[in-house]
């Protein structure tokens, strides 16, 4: 049987005070330099959700951090080799403890259960945001692998970037053309899965101009961590012009055809528009009354047994 | 003839496999060899490959856990390296190969090392403990085992024969489906998961059954140590959930074999219905595995505290409440697919629920330490690094229950953080805890301290150096198994949790030193008595290694704590119970029939996956043909004479008088 205390008394604890200080330095460090990520938000819905967040967050370290050091402190203060301690060798009930240890979570989670129930409603993806301005709509289909912007009212499409005007609402209408992905602008808020034969909806709004990234957070394959996109929310006017030159440009019809070959896998698409976009195309997309991406080419080499896209 | 097999299914061209491959083939022929040259084999073949002894079964499934644990590191650090060097460029793996082991990675870390892990200490300790001396179905104990093995093995070829699975450990559709995932990864994760889920079923069968049927004569439940209310409750779980998983996965084969629709996105098929079915296997899984590790905390807490478990009811409780909520949470995997508010609102506060019984246990364990005699052993530095550990990763657990949190943090690294927290430092620490603490009672000598320390600390740092900066880079809104990014921001985090995957393997490293240094030096540390930590449960009552029948005579079962009464009195009286009667002992006979099953499902796996048919068919009809053999079997028990058992028993009982003088009740 090993003798017990030791050198143990005096090496135990600091060490465990060391993850201490680095726990909490790195908690500054995380929260303080945390710029263009979920905690910098650009938009009320990430706004909403970052406040939400860091509330949880705080709240519970008012339990965490009392209970990491009364753990530290328990076992120390009781170390076999310290003799001060009192000994209770048949202490392992009390019903007064017992009450307070069951009583400190239930209260908990009853607040943290009617903030989850209030701003599950509130900040539900497909609620529209408030205001009076009508939301711009936007149709995303993401597809093997890129994003594909439709502009049902505008009657153009994007793929790989996102124009939105500034502090105008989005209303973006969600499916996929193939497996699932996710989208994302984290700097936005609530991202959303993308669907073959479903449709998703998500009300998104930019408060100020600027220049974002978004980018699917579903696994969907080989070409999965090209499907980066660049948005950008720019004054009105700037994203009226955007439009109309878009419109004017020489830049292909997606109409079946050429949304089929949209369809054909591809990896790290830089971004290009569409002059014009086949009416309800969308609708095509999620009634499957246009066929589902293709996926892999099988005529390839060991396309059966270990298909690669770069061959 | 050979289906799909052609010499086009080996990677020539991929140095890393072929190299792995070659150098893992070296290691095995040179272990084969070593354990011919020295006439180990009959010793392997009759008291390890056949035995059907619970404690055998165990250790074997420990060391299946353990070996796969490097495999699985050796996964986690390349990805490390690859997304520390893939800002602006490719790193050094293309998406096909990073694919494959991010997704070998977590299905390998779950089912083939926590998992055995886990069923591995149950498997040892719940008969000791439980005062008996074996499980219900010895022999179905080891067909769980060597099929779980067979798992092990599928996903291991998968390396160097065709490809594994580049879809997630989940392999969600329509991804995982034949038209987007044509290859054979997805069918050897189908199909490996499937053997090995057979054995987890049988082998939670087994083990619920010998906890509610099987008990030392006086081991009421309620007096039954906490470790095993623990595997009752994760062994329930596993009958609940595993006919799920083997369902599901079922359906995707079917999908993927015979043209079915279940998951496809044409003719009606339903990714959701995977979504939904998976994660109801998916959610439970994770708690069949805290649980016991739970289980392991409390036996050690109290241990090392020198004190009984404070609020053994509680816990008991605690256990029990766990063990239902966590079959009532699973969508809070996807509050992200659009379920809209009331079902989102209704699973987040569910699933925060499971906080509150999680919290208590917290808390018990603390008030065990409180006016306790704590010794910092490596056993207790591992329960309290967990206490801290997993304090952390609940919390953030928490923030993923509310659901519009969620929608910024679902899928991104601060996710992987948080369930890497809770596994690492809840199920790892856990079973690392078990394994420093039951290793002198399977081996009969302790493990090397100081060792053991270093291996402790370094885990300990590495885990936090190399997931604090992940909840990080999850805030800058990087996402999971992303091959290549061009985000700045991110790499410095990226690169700090490389280092502390390094410290993580320099944990390993120790671990395996002192499993070597400390099997080195056995001569001195051996365990005479069988109670190196001055135990409180029935296990302890035993010589260590316990023979073949754990207990000569079953215990009289008194109170809780049952071995820790029985110590007392005898401390008190300075003489021990008087010598039984000793009588002969029954014990089930050895049996290949877990082997040559695994052999001939591993064959029938194989061959699933390479479309051999004519072979699966002969995989089958052998698997079949093993099963009527054993059912046919004439004799299935051999006696241990009562002379031996005397024999036995006088030992043990020798080791502990000669020590009882020194021993003193607690003051």
């Amino acid at each position: 049987m090993q003798q017990p205390g030791g050198h143990a008394k005096r090496v135990v604890p600091s060490q465990f005070l060391v993850l201490i200080c680095l726990l909490l330095g790195g908690i500054c460090l995380i929260l303080g330099g945390c710029a263009d990520g979920v905690l910098d938000p650009k938009g009320p819905v990430g706004a909403a959700e970052r406040l939400l967040f860091l509330d949880a967050f705080w709240i519970m370290m008012m339990i965490v951090v009392p209970v990491i050091l009364a753990t530290l402190g328990v076992a120390w203060w009781f170390r076999a080799s310290n003799t001060k301690a009192r000994y209770l060798p048949d202490w392992a009930y009390s019903g007064r403890v017992e009450f307070v240890v069951w009583a400190i979570p239930v209260l908990m989670i009853m607040f943290l259960g009617g903030i989850t129930w209030i701003s599950s409603h509130d900040l539900d993806p497909a609620r529209p945001l408030p205001g009076e301005t009508k939301p711009l709509e936007v149709q995303v289909v993401s597809l093997d692998w890129k994003w594909l912007f439709i502009y049902p009212e505008q009657g153009v499409a994007s793929v790989n970037q996102l124009i939105v005007p500034a502090n105008v609402p989005v209303h973006f209408s969600l499916t996929s053309a193939s497996v699932m992905n996710a989208f994302f602008i984290p700097q936005l808020g609530t991202m959303i899965y993308t669907m073959n034969g479903m449709e998703t909806q998500l009300n998104l709004k930019a408060d100020e101009p600027g220049v974002f990234h978004g980018l699917s957070t579903n696994i969907s394959g080989d070409g999965f961590s090209g499907m980066a996109f660049e948005v950008r929310a720019v004054p009105v006017s700037e994203f009226d012009g955007w439009i109309a030159s878009v419109r004017r440009s020489s830049g292909p019809v997606l109409d079946s055809q050429g949304y089929g070959r949209l369809a054909q896998q591809s990896e790290n698409v830089q971004p290009f528009t569409y002059s014009t976009v086949q009416p309800q195309l969308f609708n095509a997309v999620v009634t499957q009354v246009l066929p589902p991406g293709p996926g892999p080419d099988v005529e390839k080499l060991n396309a059966t047994v270990s298909p690669r896209t770069r061959r | 003839m050979l289906g799909k097999l052609s010499w086009d299914a080996i990677p020539f061209d991929q140095p890393i496999p072929m190299l792995t491959s070659v150098v893992v083939a070296v290691v095995i022929l040179g272990v084969l060899f070593w354990v011919w040259r020295r006439g180990y084999t009959p010793y392997l073949w009759s008291e390890w490959i056949t035995s059907v002894d619970h404690k055998r079964i165990g250790v074997m499934y420990c060391v299946l856990a353990l070996v796969m644990l490097i495999r699985g590191f050796a996964d986690a650090i390349m990805m490390r390296a690859q997304q520390a060097l893939a800002f602006h460029s490719e790193g050094y793996l293309p998406p096909e190969h990073y694919n494959q082991i991010f997704s070998a990675h977590g299905t390998i870390m779950i089912f083939f090392v926590a998992m055995p892990f886990v069923i591995g200490l149950m498997n040892f300790v719940v008969p000791l403990q439980l005062g008996v001396r074996d499980v219900a179905f010895p022999t179905l104990n080891s067909v769980s085992f060597w099929l779980t093995a067979t798992g092990v093995l599928l996903v291991n070829i998968s390396l160097v024969v065709g490809e594994f699975s580049r879809t997630g450990w989940l392999a969600y559709p329509p991804l995982s489906e034949l038209k987007y995932s044509p290859g054979v990864g997805v069918d050897y994760y189908l199909w490996s998961l499937e053997i090995a889920g057979v054995g987890t079923l049988t082998g939670g069968i087994n083990l619920a059954t010998t906890i509610l049927k099987m008990r030392a004569p006086g081991m009421s439940y309620l007096r039954m140590p906490v470790f095993c209310w623990t595997s009752l409750a994760a062994n329930l779980m596993i009958v609940a959930v595993f006919p799920v998983l083997t369902a599901t996965l079922g359906m995707l084969l079917l999908d993927r074999y015979l043209g079915f629709h279940f998951f496809t996105n044409e003719a009606g098929g339903n990714v959701m219905m995977y979504v939904n079915l998976i994660w109801i296997w998916g959610h439970p899984e994770v708690y069949i595995l805290i649980l016991p590790a739970f289980g392991v905390f409390s036996e050690v807490v109290s241990t090392f505290s020198h004190k009984p478990l404070f609020g053994y009811r509680s816990m008991v409780a605690a256990t029990m409440a766990i063990c239902i909520l966590s079959l009532l949470v699973w969508l809070h995997h996807f509050f992200t697919m659009g379920a809209g508010g009331d079902v989102n609102a209704v699973f987040g506060i569910a699933s925060m629920i499971i906080s509150v019984p999680t919290g208590v246990k917290l808390f018990n364990w603390l008030f065990t330490m409180y006016g306790g005699r704590v010794r910092f052993e490596v056993p207790m530095l591992w329960s309290i690094g967990f206490m801290i550990t997993f304090t952390i990763g609940g919390m953030t657990g928490v923030l993923f229950a509310i659901p519009p949190a969620d929608f910024l943090i679902h899928n991104s690294l601060f996710l992987i953080a948080h369930f890497h927290n809770v596994i690492i430092g809840g199920v790892l620490f856990g079973v690392f805890a078990g394994y420093t603490y039951w290793f002198p009672k399977a081996f009969g000598f302790t493990l090397d301290e100081r060792l053991g320390k270093a291996a402790f600390w370094c885990w300990f740092f590495g885990f936090y150096l190399a997931f604090m900066p992940l909840y990080a880079v999850g805030l800058l809104g990087m996402t999971r198994r992303m091959q290549h990014y061009d985000v700045a921001a991110w790499r410095p985090w990226l690169l700090l949790a490389m280092v502390g995957a390094v410290l993580i393997m320099c944990g390993i490293g120790f671990q395996v030193a002192q499993l070597v240094v400390s099997i080195r030096t056995r001569d001195q540390r051996i365990d005479v008595m069988g109670d190196p930590w001055d135990g409180r449960s029935l296990e302890w009552a035993t010589p260590s290694p316990p023979p073949a029948f754990n207990f000569a005579v079953l215990p009289n079962v008194e109170g809780e704590e049952a071995y820790w009464g029985i110590k007392q009195r005898a401390i008190e009286t300075q003489q021990m119970v008087a010598e039984p009667d000793y009588h002969a002992i029954e014990m089930p006979r050895n049996s290949p029939t877990g082997f040559v099953t695994a052999f001939f499902a591993t064959v029938t796996g194989f061959s699933l996956i390479w479309h051999i048919w004519w072979l699966v068919v002969l995989g089958l009809v052998g698997a079949f043909a093993t099963f009527v053999v054993f059912a046919w079997r004439d004799v299935h028990e051999y006696e241990i004479s009562a002379a031996e058992v005397a024999k036995v028993d006088r030992a043990r009982r020798q080791a502990r008088l000669a020590v009882l003088p020194t021993l003193k009740a607690p003051t």
